[in-house]
């Protein structure tokens, strides 16, 4: 929503906007004391690294030696290293996997709220707090306990005489409790969504229903169409969180990835070959692919966007 | 979202549903059950999600072994000494800890309010070449993943000896960073009547004063939804806090936490369950005291 609206605005009405500071005043030099601190971060903290770590990325580097340029063979390694390709498979599965699941739940719960429900504000803080807890390393530990060979979850399948297993120690199980610890947190794009449906007007509903349209056709012929926008920028926002997963990963499988590899996240992977193996060069390689994997998604997203996503503008 | 919210007159079906049928009819029944049911459900869900975080808070009050063996909420046994076994589990006590996060999150918190509201008002009132540009490249920065610059920035502050001090989690709030905060500062200072600014620039303020005078003392809502998220953020951080502190009297409350289970073994989780809480209480706080910020900032422009 938002951000992807300004996109569309800037690119959209960028003459515009140039003709009136023609016509009106300049005020450059103010702007560059007001914007000074972001500009010295811009060139620091972000574009400065970027560029080093594009240099680094052809090097074989381990902080301790001056960088040796070796060409490509980094990228090159990596399409041969077994524990990348595995590093992607995961956190594919991981992102294909939870982020659809997470985006139906917010907009089912979502709908459940909406159309002025007693006591909303209380329900909606209730599956928000998840969100806001569900990043923190104290969840991330709780999950290994509940999710563990003798944890919560184990004890209630006991009252029923069901033996369960250490499911976070187990490599077919163990993405899967990251998965649900995802899920889990749908309560921020569940506040989105119910904000973008009271942007949806009244007045669409009350002509439906004197046209004699039902629940399903009000929802299919209204709601879902206003709320493709908001659907879009959730979904957006979702796989770019979910790329980027680590601390649940670290900490659930204590900072190993395991069992077996089965929960190495991209991210794990990356800060395991930059910081404990210190192949500096090999993981700024790495974080190029990761951020040619995002931009590439999210491009596709707008791409895609043009046949399912209705603006009413 | 703009910042034009729907007004609030009544709807036509909001004012129908003030004038109610009689009670009796069989729909209105069908419609109460139906209600009924519909919260039975929605209560009977957020339990289910809240569980684990309920169960965690009153494990904490319980003996080791107790964790499990008692799915239930309420326990058989109480006992304070998860919270005072825990505070000194570590190499440090616990509020050693706190104190780091709590320098890490100040110093964000005075970074991203001041340079992130004076890039704001540059991109929302001031005219210059470039604009644009810069709005674009300001917007994809904050899609940028920190894994992306993470390993130089790292030889960069090691080469200026700042691993292991606060600095590279402060200075870049400084240097506005969370971009995400310029956009959010930006949409709300966009709402403000520029009217406001042209009857001060009439009367002789500059572009110091305005921004000082009128545009911050008017973004109140603003600033609090930016301090309210840097300090969520900041306080559950633990990507950059792991790689830029990694001598233990500069950990901070997650990255101490996560050592728990190395240093004390598996066995025991009271301690780990106590200290947790005691990490998640700050953010619940600011949950509890900021929701009406939370929920605004959320809806406005989608931050998690």
């Amino acid at each position: 929503m938002a951000i992807v609206d300004e996109f569309r605005r800037v690119k959209g009405t960028g003459k515009a906007g140039r003709s009136r500071s023609a016509a009106h005043r300049f005020d450059g030099r103010a702007a560059v004391v007001f914007l000074a601190p972001w500009f010295l971060g811009l060139a620091f903290i972000t574009v400065g690294p970027m560029v080093a770590s594009a240099y680094l990325s052809f090097t074989d580097y381990s902080l301790l030696e001056p960088p040796q340029w070796i060409g490509l063979d980094n990228y090159t390694r990596m399409f041969e290293d077994p524990r990348l390709l595995n590093a992607l498979q995961v956190t594919f599965t991981y992102v294909l996997v939870s982020v659809p699941l997470q985006l139906g739940a917010a907009l089912g719960l979502a709908l459940l709220l909406d159309k002025g429900l007693r006591g909303l504000a209380f329900y909606r803080s209730v599956f928000y707090l998840p969100s806001l807890l569900g990043g923190s390393v104290a969840v991330a530990l709780l999950w290994r306990q509940v999710f563990g060979a003798e944890g919560l979850v184990n004890q209630f399948l006991a009252l029923f005489g069901i033996q369960g297993q250490g499911w976070v120690s187990h490599p077919d199980y163990a993405l899967g409790t990251l998965m649900i610890l995802n899920v889990w947190t749908f309560g921020a794009p569940m506040v989105i969504f119910l904000a973008g449906l009271r942007q949806i007007p009244q007045m669409y509903y009350e002509a439906a229903s004197i046209d004699g349209a039902g629940r399903i056709r009000k929802f299919t012929a209204i709601t879902f169409p206003m709320l493709t926008p908001i659907i879009f920028f959730n979904l957006i926002l979702q796989l770019i969180n979910a790329f980027q997963t680590f601390t649940q990963a670290a900490v659930i499988s204590g900072g190993t990835g395991g069992p077996a590899d089965s929960t190495m996240v991209y991210t794990l992977y990356l800060y395991q070959k930059g910081f404990t193996a210190l192949d500096m060069g090999y993981a700024s390689a790495m974080a190029w692919l990761l951020l040619a994997i995002v931009a590439g998604m999210t491009a596709i997203n707008f791409l895609a966007s043009k046949y399912w996503v209705f603006y009413n503008d | 979202m703009r910042h034009d919210a729907p007004t609030d007159k009544p709807t036509l079906t909001e004012v129908a549903d003030q004038y109610p049928e009689p009670a009796t009819t069989p729909s209105r029944w069908r419609a109460n059950l139906r209600s009924v049911l519909k919260h039975t459900g929605l209560i009977l869900f957020g339990l289910t999600m809240l569980y684990p975080l309920l169960w965690m808070l009153v494990s904490s009050f319980k003996p080791n072994d107790l964790i499990f063996r008692e799915p239930g909420l309420i326990p058989s046994d109480v006992t304070l000494s998860n919270y005072t076994d825990g505070w000194t589990a570590l190499l440090h006590p616990f509020d050693h800890y706190l104190l780091n996060s709590m320098i890490i999150v100040a110093g964000s918190l005075i970074g991203n309010l001041i340079s992130c509201s004076m890039a704001a008002y540059a991109f929302a009132r001031l005219q210059f070449r470039g604009r644009n540009l810069w709005f674009a490249i300001m917007l994809m920065s904050i899609m940028l993943p920190i894994h992306v610059i993470i390993v130089p920035q790292y030889i960069l502050f090691s080469e200026l000896s700042w691993i292991n001090t606060f600095l590279p989690l402060i200075v870049p709030k400084l240097l506005a960073t969370d971009a995400f905060f310029i956009f959010l500062m930006v949409q709300f200072f966009r709402g403000i009547p520029s009217e406001l600014d042209e009857a001060a620039r009439i009367d002789g303020c500059g572009h110091g004063r305005i921004y000082l005078r009128i545009m911050l003392p008017l973004s109140v809502p603003a600033l609090a939804t930016t301090a309210i998220f840097t300090f969520i953020w900041t306080w559950n951080d633990f990507f950059s806090q792991l790689v830029f502190l990694t001598r233990p009297d500069m950990y901070t409350v997650p990255v101490a936490l996560r050592t728990f289970i190395d240093s004390t073994g598996e066995s025991s989780w009271g301690p780990l369950f106590a200290m947790s809480i005691v990490s998640l209480l700050p953010l619940f706080l600011v949950f509890l005291f900021g929701q009406k910020y939370l929920v605004k900032g959320i809806a406005t422009t989608g931050i998690k």
